[in-house]
Formats: structure tokens, sequence, C-alpha cells
């Protein structure tokens, strides 16, 4: 990753300023680019603080104000710190019909935290998120961006060991491109 | 049986891109299309009756036929792909484009055509990221192949389509939450009229569709309205992708003729898992009325669904069994509904939360008496007088669930705990 910033008043790296100029150049109006700029951020931040929300907003010709109420807005943005790895376990009505709850406490138990927290190492944020589409294959969860499916205790246990021993996959969580 | 929407959906290797898609005559009813007058498909898809299966069951022929005349309008126009699916219990089009992304792709630059728009744009939801590539690749397949892009097949008309991701909210899915969401706004619904056909996406015309109803587009093109209206078992034409989750031995996705059965469907997911009876079934996702086992044999479309006062909603169907407690069911309901409110009327933002309280009160044992009456006259309240039809949506499960669940209700605050715990 290209560390120094993009600009001398500016935390954003060189990296994602050009990643989110990138979005731009795509993008019929500026605004219309903001979810994808600050997944940008958040693909390499983990999530999305003032400072850099405020950078994100002057390279869209938005103001903070209004930025921050689209990505408040939306589940998957993060304006809160997240850890290194991020487990969003659906608690919608088909997955709860098959166990959704006891997934939530295996989880629980595993990681020795509540749901909304993150593990006092920083590597894992356990929080609860809505359908996933994944129904025909409930209990669902997402764990960095991948759906896991059909979950037991032994696919838990697998998945966590997993992303503890593999980096995170910018592919995976962010942009295709 | 039938497979129109299904017909290329195999695991063979390679049968999702657009080799296998042309081998089945894929592409040729653009090909037709592109040498018709874009009215006269309107009228073909008109004549289909076929209604739109985000769940509202609006004619798409209607939809179209009303968008602003070209002559005199703003451009560009635009369609717009409802590809968000984050109603609970739903995961249709995600079968639907993971098998065969071409049938949408086609089905959109049809809609484009008839509706003399200049770009599409697919709205997807972000947990879809393998769907995301696979689109992604099947689009530049069609420029490859001047399907899409500039001077479409010779007939000097241009489009092209992007795709975009949402960030996840259930109001990205309302068709005006949509045109803000891919604004970059908030996902708030807008007023109408105007209604998008006439000032959508930034001002201009704009068609929303769901994905399943334009990957229909290619088929009642191709083969035509007669035919497509005769696939429907009862009133309403086409087939259906109904989809079946909850403690069935195989939950899923099947294509049936439009009207089939809860019966049919149950019996194709393999009955319910062992140890599990049927109870009740929700049998369009979370937004419609809870049916029971006396009613598995009502054909699943819209009329017959509304004769029932029923709905078929996304036709996906959610079955509650007879360890589930419907308490706390409907808890999980009204918590989804509650959260995903985006808090412009206050109904909707007041009634949902007061709602789950409620419900999660009598779940853990603390109901009380004349709490059920003030569910049902608080959720009374909390559909019509709304801007947007989530409230609506959240109220018709939670209503009809107290009804039809009303003597757990009672025995819940009766013995001031869930005899299910
Ligand atoms: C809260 C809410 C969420 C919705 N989500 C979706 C969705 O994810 N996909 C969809 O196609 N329609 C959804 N709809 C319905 C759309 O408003 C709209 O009716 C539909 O996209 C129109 O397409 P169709 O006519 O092809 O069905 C939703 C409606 C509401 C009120
Ligand atoms: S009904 Fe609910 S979700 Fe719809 S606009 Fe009103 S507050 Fe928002
Ligand atoms: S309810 Fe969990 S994935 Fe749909």
């Amino acid at each position: 990753m290209t560390k120094g910033a993009c600009r001398r008043d500016f935390m954003l790296t060189v990296e994602e300023c050009a990643e989110i100029k990138e979005e731009l150049i795509h993008s019929p109006t500026p605004r219309a680019a903001c979810v994808d700029a600050l997944k940008v951020v958040q693909r390499h931040r983990g999530w999305i603080d003032d400072e850099a929300l405020g950078d994100v907003a002057e390279l869209l010709g938005m103001s903070s104000a209004e930025l921050d109420g689209v990505a408040t807005f939306y589940n998957l943005i993060f304006r809160q710190p997240v850890g290194e790895h991020v487990i969003l376990v659906c608690d919608s009505i088909s997955c709860w019909l098959v166990g959704s709850e006891s997934v939530l406490s295996a989880l629980e138990r595993r990681l020795g935290i509540k749901a909304g927290e993150t593990t006092a190492d920083g590597k894992f944020t356990l929080l609860l998120t809505v359908c996933l589409g994944h129904c025909d294959i409930a209990p669902v969860m997402m764990l960095d961006g991948e759906i896991i499916g059909n979950l037991t205790q032994e696919k838990i246990d697998d998945a966590l060991k997993r992303a503890l021993s593999s980096p995170v996959d910018a592919e995976n969580v962010g942009e295709d491109e | 049986m039938i497979r129109v929407l299904t017909r290329n959906i195999s695991r063979a290797p390679g049968a999702v891109w657009i080799d296998a898609y042309e081998a089945n005559g894929g592409y040729d009813a653009l090909k037709k299309a592109v040498s018709m007058a874009p009215d006269d498909v309107i009228k073909i898809v008109k004549d289909s009756r076929l209604r739109g299966r985000g769940g509202a069951g609006f004619p798409t022929g209607l939809k179209w036929s009303s968008v602003l005349p070209l002559e005199g309008s703003a451009r560009p126009r635009y369609i717009a792909c409802n590809f968000d699916e984050m109603e609970p219990g739903t995961f249709k089009d995600r079968f639907l484009v993971d098998g065969d992304p071409h049938q949408l792709v086609e089905g959109m630059i049809i809609a484009g055509w008839s509706c003399r728009a200049d770009m599409g744009y697919i709205f997807i939801r972000d947990e879809y990221k393998i769907t995301r590539q696979i689109l992604k690749r099947a689009i530049a397949e069609a420029e490859n192949k001047g399907l899409l892009g500039e001077n479409i097949l010779d007939s000097g008309w241009s489009y092209r389509i992007f795709v975009h991701a949402s960030a996840g909210r259930y109001m990205a899915g309302e068709e005006t939450g949509l045109i803000n969401a891919l604004e970059g706004r908030p996902a708030m619904p807008r007023s109408k009229p105007p209604y998008p056909g006439t000032s959508g996406l930034w001002g201009k015309p704009t068609v929303v569709n769901n994905v399943e109803t334009l990957s229909c587009i290619p088929h009642i093109v191709q083969h035509g309205a007669e035919w497509f209206a005769s696939l429907g078992k009862a009133k309403d034409a086409g087939t259906k992708i109904y989809g079946i989750s909850g403690n069935v031995s195989r939950p899923g996705c099947w294509e049936l003729p439009m009207g089939s059965t809860l019966h049919e469907l149950l019996d194709l997911a393999g009955g319910m898992r062992d140890g599990f009876k049927f109870r009740a079934a929700l049998p369009g996702g979370a937004s419609t009325m809870f049916m029971d086992a006396l009613q598995l044999d009502i054909p699943l479309d819209y009329d017959a669904l509304k004769d029932a006062a029923l709905m078929l909603g996304t036709g996906t169907a959610i079955i509650v069994d007879d360890r589930a407690c419907p308490v706390g069911l409907l808890a999980n309901l009204a918590m989804f509904y509650a959260r995903e409110s985006c808090g412009w009327c206050t109904p909707c933002r007041e009634g949902l939360p007061w709602v789950e309280k409620l419900l999660r009160a009598i779940d853990d044992g603390d109901g009380r008496a004349g709490d059920i009456e003030l569910l049902l006259d608080l959720i009374k309240n909390i559909g019509p007088n709304t801007y947007c039809a989530l409230a609506a949506g959240a109220s018709f499960p939670i209503e009809s669930g107290i009804k039809m669940f009303k003597s757990d209700f009672e025995e819940h605050i009766a013995q001031g705990k869930c005899p299910y715990r």
C-alpha cells in the first residue's frame, strides 16, 4: 500500500484517492459515487472515521454532514471501529426458524463477546444483520464478505480458524475491479 | 416440468456464459425486438399480462407504456433493475441470475429498446458479490458481441448497462428509495406523483423493474403474448420462480406455472424436516399474510390469493413449523421492520418499535391482559397512514399472525411464560 497522504491536508492515502477518483470517472455525478468512495476507504481502513469522511466529502464536493447522512443510513458502512474480521449473523425470519439464535450464542461463546462487540485482541467484530438473501441455506452468516450457510458448530469453528490463518481478502470485501 | 426462466440453469461448465446462451436461442428475442417498433414490443408485453415480480404485481406493459413519450422528453432515460432482494425469506432473483445472467441482460436491453432508454442500472445488494461478478462478465460479453453499447445490432440505438452495488438497507429496494440510492442519497422514498416514468433518476424518465420481471421479457417477445399468458394455471400469466425456506427437507427455488399451490411446492421441497409439522406459511416473503394448513391448495397467484385476502408478494414462501413459537416469530418480524424503517413517517417510526416491544414482552412472559387488543389497534393504524409500503408490509404478517395464533398469545399471557421454551 502507498502510505503517503494524497494531499498535505488529507489523511487519505494516494492509493485511496486514486481509487476514489477511478470511481468518479464512471459516475454520472460525484454524489452518485459516494457509497463506492466510502467503500474504498472502508476496504483500506475497516471503518470510516470523521477525518476520512471529511476527506471523502471534500473530494466529492459534498458537505461532511450530507455524506454522514448517507454513511449512517446504510447498514454496511461502518462509522465505528471494527476488528480485523467482521462477522455478520443473519437474524431474520428464515434463519430464526432454523436456529440463528444458537448460531449467535455459539459465536458469542467462541469469541467471548456479545453481538455488537469486538474481541479484545481486535481480531473479530460480531454484528447482527437482516436477511442475507440466502435463506435456502439458513442459518447464514457473512464473514469478511463471504457467505457461509447451513451453519453448524463445526462450520463455525472452521470458518473462524480459516479467518485467523488467512489475511482478509480485499478482493472479496471490496469492489471487484 | 415446465422450464422457461430456468431452461438454461444447469451445473454444466460454461452454462452461464454467452456461447451457451446463444446456442440455446439466446438474444434471438433481442434481434426480433429491434426489428420492431418499440410500441409494438410494449403491446406484446401488455397482452402477455405479465405482472411485476418484485412484490406489488403491477402490470409491466402498463408501466412501460406510461413512460413519458420520447418526443420532448429529457434525456438520458433509464431502466433500473431492482436486484436489492432484501425482503426476508426471498432469494429467487439471485438463483435466476447466478444460473442465467444473460437472460436478465437481454431482458434489460429489450426493456431499454421498448421504453427508449439510453442507460440501464442494475442495483444489486452488496452481499451478492459473486453474482455481481457474474453479471459484470455477462455485460462485457454482450458488449463484445455488439448486443450492448453503441449502435446495437445496427439499429442506430445505443444503450449501456451498469452494475451498482448497494450498501445494505431494505428501503433501497423500494422503487423511489432505489432511485435515491442510485443518486447517492439515503434510500428515503419520494412522493408520487410524479411517477418515475415521468421523473425518476436525476429527474429523467425511469422504469424500475424486478429481476424476475425482466427475465420473463425475452421469452414473451420470442414466443408471443398468448403463449406466455397460457402458461399460468389459474388467472395470472406465465411461470413463477417459487421458493421455500424454513424447516423443510430441501429448501430452494422451483419454476412452476403461475397459480401452482403451496402443496405442490412443499412436495418438491421433500415435505417437512423430520420431527417438524407444518403449521402455517407466509407465501411470498415476510411482507405477506399468513396462510394455514387449510389454505394449501389455493393457487399462488395475484388474483386467487387476493380473493382469499392473501398476497403473492415475492412468491418465496416461509414455512412455520409446530416447534416455532408464533409470538417469538412475530417479534422477530417486527424487529426487522422497526430496524429498517427509514423514520420518515411517525406511525411507522414510532409504531413499529412499540409493536416489537409489546411482542417481546409477551414472549418473555410479561404480557398483560389487553395487550392483544392494543397490538391489533396499533397495527391497524400503522399501515394506511404512511408514505411507502414498508409499514403496510409490516402490518400484513403481524396483524394476520396475531389473529391466526391468538390462542398462543393468550397462553403466553395467562401462563406468564413462553410455553415453547
Ligand atoms: C420496503 C420495500 C422494499 C422493496 N424491495 C424490493 C426488492 O428488493 N426488489 C424488488 O424487485 N422490489 C422491491 N420492492 C417493490 C418495488 O417498490 C417495486 O414495486 C418493484 O421493484 C417494481 O418492479 P416490478 O413491477 O417488476 O415488480 C420493495 C418495496 C418496498 C416497499
Ligand atoms: S412507511 Fe416507514 S419506511 Fe416507508 S417512508 Fe414511512 S417511515 Fe419510511
Ligand atoms: S433470513 Fe437469513 S438469509 Fe434470509
